[in-house]
């Protein structure tokens, strides 16, 4: 007889409730797996979004036995070695039906971050005509911008963040982490409103550095680190008058 | 400048704030954990405090920098938490704040002179 995975799923918006499933457990099975098959041979009402089944483009991430991560790279026997599952929407997201959220709130703060790459007029810059940017791999400025620039969008660092749980209007870390990457870039013209857009209350300084977006990260970025890059160059753009 | 960017003149500098007095705290605290513990050696006495600081200026200006130092800082961090923890406006926060730091600091160098120009009851 094949084994079985006791997976309870939420079910609702706000106001809701867990249902349980049964499911046959397969050898190197994905949550993801677990979930299309809730929803193809079970019960069709489910809700959940994914694209790419391959960790690049983000849509599938999930709360998973109280963690957030991404669902489609995530196999059950790591992350569920008892076959128990208990799979909810993120956190700190509006919840549209069972286990899709609106990440309305959290791509409006990227841009709100200033998370869009402006040519600086009259440098050479990639795409706006007159020369490349020659930018050097090795140049500290780019080697931090690399750091920070896999991001996915998936929102696992959003979800497992208690400042962005506490105040509604933090900008949370991978809008922040989005600015590091651009504030490094030697072709960007817009530094000195990027720094005024992320420096007020809800911006780098309400960061309180408990990491929980770098614990999570499937890409393994440090937004942290890239937030306390975001607070070094405020304050010193504050104390030089210089951006 | 527009208020988005005032603001973030603000945050920063309040930010830099905290961190330059916790700064001067995170030493002034060592000398004073260090002084207590080794002036209570051999029992501890209101004469031997008031004897170690009465008249002392380098005491003195040392007590009023920590205290200083203590009043900036708390105020900043206590700020935070009440802006997360409670439904408060932020600009009540901030004057109830700017009046704790004040009273901090009013209250610390009143004690340190107090102890300085230390004058015993005829």
């Amino acid at each position: 007889m094949t084994a079985m995975l006791e997976v309870s799923v939420w079910r609702g918006r706000e106001e809701g409730a867990f249902v349980s499933y049964a499911v046959p457990a397969r050898r190197s099975q994905t949550v993801l797996d677990v979930i299309t098959h809730i929803q193809r041979r079970l019960d069709a009402s489910l809700s959940y979004r994914f694209a790419c089944r391959v960790g690049m483009c983000g849509s599938c991430a999930m709360t998973v036995n109280g963690k957030p991560q991404w669902t489609c790279r995530a196999p059950v026997s790591e992350v569920a070695p008892s076959g128990k599952l208990t799979i909810q929407p993120l956190r700190n997201l509006k919840v549209i039906k069972d286990l899709s959220v609106d990440m309305t709130t959290f791509f409006d703060k990227w841009a709100r971050a200033g998370g869009a790459f402006k040519p600086a007029l009259g440098r050479p810059t990639a795409g706006v005509g007159g020369d490349f940017a020659a930018v050097k791999p090795a140049s500290r400025a780019r080697r931090a911008a690399d750091a920070a620039i896999e991001c996915i969008g998936c929102g696992v660092c959003y979800a497992a963040c208690d400042v962005a749980a506490w105040n509604r209007d933090y900008l949370g870390p991978a809008a922040l982490n989005r600015a590091w990457s651009l504030v490094n870039d030697v072709r960007d013209g817009a530094r000195r409103e990027r720094l005024a857009a992320i420096a007020g209350d809800a911006g780098c300084y309400a960061c309180h550095s408990q990491q929980g977006c770098t614990e999570h990260c499937p890409k393994h970025l440090n937004p942290t680190a890239s937030i306390a890059g975001l607070k070094r160059a405020s304050a010193w753009a504050w104390l030089t008058g210089k951006p | 400048m527009n208020a988005g960017a005032s603001k973030s003149r603000a945050e920063t500098g309040l930010w830099l704030a905290q961190r330059l007095a916790a700064g001067v705290l995170a030493v002034a605290v060592v000398v004073h954990l260090g002084v207590i513990i080794t002036a209570i050696q051999g029992g501890l006495s209101a004469a031997e405090i008031i004897g170690r600081l009465r008249g002392n200026t380098a005491w003195f200006a040392f007590y009023l920098v920590f205290a200083a130092a203590a009043a900036i800082h708390a105020p900043i961090g206590l700020r935070t938490i009440l802006g997360e923890m409670t439904p408060l406006p932020p600009r009540l926060i901030g004057l109830l704040m700017a009046g704790f730091g004040l009273l901090l600091a009013l209250m610390g160098w009143q004690a340190i002179y107090g102890l300085y120009a230390f004058r015993p009851l005829e």
